[in-house]
C-alpha cells in the first residue's frame, strides 16, 4: 500500500485513511488511502466497478463510508451530506447531471446560491458575476450568458460546470469523466481549464478512463483496482502501460521501480 | 453566494501552467477561441432580446426563433382567433359585450385553477384534486358564511383556503415522504374529496337540498357580480400600465448602465403600448352597457383581482429561489439535489400552492354562481385547469411553464365552452370538443418541442 505525500511542497488538501464501504454482502471500497493535494490535478483511475464512484460520492457527501477516517486540511471531517462537504470548499462536477437544460447559463452557475436582493433574485449582480468568472477562465465561446444550457455543446456545458465550482471558491474540483463524449478541441479546452483551476491552487481530483487526458493534464495518479487503491504517486512515475497494468490487474511487474518510492519530491507539480 | 467574482481565481500565473509541462498549455488560448460548434446552435434557444440591439434585429432574431420551433405563445394566439372568428360566424352574439364579459368571467375560474396547476406540471407532476379541492374550500367558505354560522367574510375566506392549503401539504407529504407518484395521490384525492364533499352538506347546517348559498350581498359575492365604476377600472389600468412602464423601463436602463444586455427601447415602448392597448380594449368593452332591462356595466371585479393573482404567481416562479428551484428540479431532480436544493420541500411547497390556488378558484366559481352546489363536477374541471395550462404553453414533460400560459389557455378553453354552449351543441358536443382544443394543443407543443430541441 502506498501512502504518498512526505516531502511534496504542495499542501494536502483532503486525505482518506482506510475508507471502507459495503452494500450488503459486496464491498465496495476496502481500505482506501488517498492523498490530494491543493494545486494539483490528481488523476484517479481505475475499470469500471473498481469503485472510482463509490470514493468520489464518499469525498462529496452523498453516501457515508462505514469505516475510515476522512481528513480535511489535516482535521478529521465527517460528510453527511452535500452540503457538508460544500461547506469546506468540496464541488462535484457529474458527467451529465451538473446542468438544468432548461435554466440559462446564469442559473445554472447560481443553482442553490443565488444572490438576493430584498428577498428578490438579483439578476443582475449574478449576470456579472457569472460574466467575469467565463471571462477570467477564458471561455470565450459562449454566444450569451442567458442561453439555456440545453443549446450548448458538451465543452460548453463543462465549461460552465467548471465556472460554477471556480464561482464557489471550491478548493477540491472533483471530475467525474470531464472530457467524456467530447471532441478532441473541446477536450483540449477543459483540460486546459482544468489545468488553470490547479494553477489557482484549487486541488482537483479527475475521474478519467482516458490515458491521454491523464497524462497530458494531471501531476498525481491514484488507481484503483476491486476497492482498492492499488498505486499512487506522481505521474513522472507512471506510464500509460504500467497505468494499464494497475487498472487490469491490480499489479505491475514493470513498475517495481517507481511506484511506492512516493516521497520522492518530484517537482512537477503545477500548483505552488 | 458572492458578489466579488471569484476571488481565488485573480491571477492565473502563466508560470505555473508552463511548469505542469503539458504542451497544450501554449495552445490553450486559441483553442478557446475556436468555436468548433454549429453557431446555429447558439442562437436557437436565445430569447431575441439578448442577442439583438435594434427594433430590425429584434424582428429578425424572433421570426428565427419561431423557425426554430421557439414559438412561445404564437400558436395559442393564432388559435385563439381562429376560435373566435369561428364562433363569431356562427353565432353572433359571440363578441357581444355581455357575451364577451361572461366569457372572461367563465375564464377567470379556469385561469385560476390553470395558475396551482402550474406549479406542479413545472415540477413534472401533476394534481388531479384542484377541482374538488376548489369545491371544498368554497363549500367551507359558503358554508361558514351562511346564516347558521354567520362568520365575517374575511374569516369564512381564511378558514377555506386554509383548508385548501393544508389538503395540498398533505398531499405533497404523501409524494414526498411515502415517495408515491403523484398521479396516484392526487387521483385518490379526486375520488376520495368528491365523498368528502358530499359528506360536508350532509353535515353543513346551512345547506339547503344540496345547495349553499352566497348572501348577495358583501364582497365575496361581488367579486364576480360587482363591477368597479368607469373611472375607477380606468385609474386602475392607468396605474397599472404605468406601474409596468416604470418598472421595465428603469430596470433596462439599470441593466445597460451595469453594462448588460438589455432590449431596445422600441421594443419595451411597443410592448408597453400593446399591452396598454389591451387593457383599455378590456374596459371599453366592459363599461358598455350590456344589461337587458336595467344597464349594467363595469369591469367585474374579479379580472383585475386575477390578473394581479397571474403577475404575483409571475413573480413568484420568476423572481425568486422558490421558483427558481421548481425550474431546476422540472428539468432535473439529481441536479437540483446536488446543488443543494431541498427538493422535497420545494415539491411540497408545489401542491400546497396549487391547491391554495385552487381554494382561490373555488371562491371565484362560488361567487359566479352565488351559491355552490352538492352536484360540483370537481373531476370536470381539473380536467379543464389542466388543459387550460398544457393549451397555453406549460409542458406535461415538466421544467416549463409560466403564469401567463395559464391565462392563454383558460381564455381559450372559456371561448370554446362559452361558444360551443352559444350555439346550442349541449354537453356531449362541448366535451368532445373541448378534448379536440386540447389534443391538437398538445400536438403542437410535442412537435415544436421535438423540432425545438437539440439533444436527441
Amino acid at each position: 500500500m502506498t501512502t504518498g505525500g512526505s516531502g511534496v511542497e504542495s499542501a494536502i488538501l483532503l486525505q482518506l485513511k482506510g475508507i471502507s464501504k459495503n452494500f450488503g454482502a459486496v464491498q465496495a471500497l476496502r481500505d482506501v488511502n488517498l492523498d490530494i493535494y491543493a494545486g494539483q490535478v490528481t488523476a484517479f483511475a481505475g475499470d469500471n466497478g473498481a469503485g472510482k464512484s463509490v470514493t468520489v460520492k464518499t469525498i462529496s457527501g452523498l453516501w457515508e463510508p462505514d469505516g475510515g477516517e476522512v481528513l480535511w486540511e489535516g482535521r478529521p471531517v465527517h460528510l453527511h451530506s452535500p452540503k457538508d462537504a460544500e461547506a469546506l470548499g468540496i464541488t462535484t462536477i457529474y458527467q451529465d447531471l451538473a446542468l438544468c437544460d432548461n435554466l440559462d447559463i446564469v442559473q445554472n452557475m447560481f443553482l442553490g446560491h443565488e444572490v438576493l436582493r430584498h428577498g428578490i433574485l438579483d439578476e443582475g449582480s449574478m449576470e456579472i458575476t457569472a460574466r467575469d468568472t467565463l471571462k477570467e477562465l477564458s471561455v470565450t465561446t459562449i454566444r450569451s450568458i442567458r442561453q439555456p444550457v440545453a443549446s450548448l455543446s458538451g465543452g460548453q456545458r463543462q465549461s460552465v460546470a467548471v465556472a460554477k465550482a471556480v464561482m464557489s471558491h471550491a478548493k477540491l474540483v472533483i471530475m467525474d469523466e470531464p472530457t467524456a463524449a467530447l471532441g478532441v478541441s473541446q477536450t483540449a479546452q477543459v483540460l486546459a481549464l482544468i489545468k488553470r483551476l490547479a494553477s489557482n491552487g484549487v486541488g482537483v481530483l479527475m475521474i478519467s478512463h482516458n490515458l491521454n487526458d491523464v497524462f497530458s493534464v494531471a501531476d498525481r495518479i491514484a488507481i484503483l483496482h476491486l476497492g482498492r487503491v492499488v498505486a499512487a504517486g506522481p505521474i513522472s512515475e507512471f506510464d500509460s502501460s504500467v497505468v494499464v497494468d494497475y487498472m487490469t490487474t491490480g499489479r505491475s511487474e514493470r513498475a517495481h521501480a517507481g511506484v511506492g518510492s512516493d516521497g520522492a519530491g518530484s517537482g512537477n507539480g503545477g500548483g505552488q | 453566494m458572492t458578489s466579488e467574482s471569484g476571488g481565488n481565481v485573480q491571477s492565473p500565473t502563466p508560470g505555473a501552467e508552463t511548469a505542469a509541462g503539458v504542451d497544450t498549455a501554449s495552445e490553450t488560448a486559441p483553442a478557446l477561441h475556436h468555436d468548433d460548434d454549429a453557431p446555429a446552435l447558439d442562437v436557437v434557444a436565445a430569447a431575441p432580446e439578448l442577442l439583438a440591439d435594434s427594433l430590425g434585429e429584434y424582428v429578425k432574431a424572433w421570426v428565427k426563433r419561431i423557425r426554430n420551433g421557439e414559438s412561445g405563445a404564437l400558436p395559442i394566439i393564432l388559435g385563439l382567433v381562429l376560435i373566435v372568428i369561428i364562433f363569431q360566424v356562427q353565432q353572433s352574439r359571440f363578441l357581444s359585450a355581455g357575451n364577451i364579459v361572461n366569457l372572461l368571467v367563465q375564464a377567470a375560474f379556469f385561469v385560476t385553477l390553470g395558475l396551482g396547476e402550474i406549479f406542479v406540471l413545472i415540477l413534472s407532476e401533476i394534481d388531479l384534486s384542484t377541482g374538488f379541492v376548489a369545491g371544498i374550500g368554497a363549500t367551507i367558505t359558503l358554508a361558514l358564511l351562511s346564516p347558521s354560522y354567520g362568520w365575517p367574510w374575511w374569516a369564512a375566506v381564511i378558514v377555506g383556503l386554509l383548508a385548501c392549503a393544508a389538503i395540498g401539504a398533505f398531499q405533497g407529504l404523501l409524494i414526498t415522504r411515502l415517495h408515491l407518484p403523484s398521479f396516484v395521490v392526487t387521483l385518490a384525492s379526486l375520488l376520495g374529496l368528491g365523498g368528502v364533499l358530499i359528506f360536508l352538506f350532509d353535515s353543513f347546517h346551512g345547506a339547503v337540498g344540496g345547495v349553499i348559498s352566497l348572501p348577495t350581498s358583501g364582497p365575496l359575492y361581488n367579486l364576480v357580480n360587482g363591477n368597479m365604476s368607469a373611472a375607477a377600472s380606468w385609474i386602475v389600468l392607468v396605474a397599472a400600465v404605468g406601474l409596468y412602464a416604470l418598472v421595465t423601463i428603469s430596470r433596462n436602463a439599470r441593466r445597460r448602465a451595469r453594462n448588460l444586455s438589455a432590449p431596445p427601447l422600441s421594443i419595451t415602448v411597443l410592448t408597453i403600448v400593446v399591452v396598454g392597448v389591451a387593457g383599455a380594449l378590456l374596459v371599453v368593452v366592459c363599461n358598455l352597457n350590456r344589461g337587458n332591462l336595467v344597464p349594467l356595466r363595469g369591469v367585474p371585479w374579479v379580472l383585475p383581482l386575477v390578473l394581479l393573482l397571474a403577475v404575483a404567481w409571475t413573480l413568484l416562479l420568476g423572481k425568486t429561489r422558490t421558483g427558481r428551484y421548481m425550474y431546476a428540479i422540472g428539468a432535473s431532480p439529481e441536479a437540483a439535489r446536488r446543488a443543494g436544493i431541498r427538493v422535497q420541500w420545494i415539491r411540497t411547497v408545489a401542491f400546497t400552492l396549487s391547491a391554495f390556488t385552487a381554494g382561490l378558484g373555488g371562491l371565484v366559481f362560488a361567487s359566479r354562481l352565488g351559491s355552490i352546489s352538492v352536484g360540483y363536477d370537481g373531476s370536470s374541471y381539473v380536467l379543464y385547469a389542466i388543459a387550460a395550462a398544457v393549451i397555453g404553453g406549460a409542458s406535461l414533460f415538466g421544467g416549463y411553464g409560466k403564469a401567463v400560459h395559464a391565462l392563454l389557455g383558460g381564455v381559450l378553453i372559456a371561448a370554446v365552452v362559452n361558444g360551443l354552449a352559444l350555439i346550442g351543441v349541449g354537453t356531449a358536443g362541448e366535451e368532445i370538443a373541448t378534448a379536440v382544443v386540447l389534443l391538437a394543443a398538445v400536438t403542437v407543443d410535442s412537435l415544436v418541442r421535438r423540432r425545438g430541441s437539440t439533444k436527441t
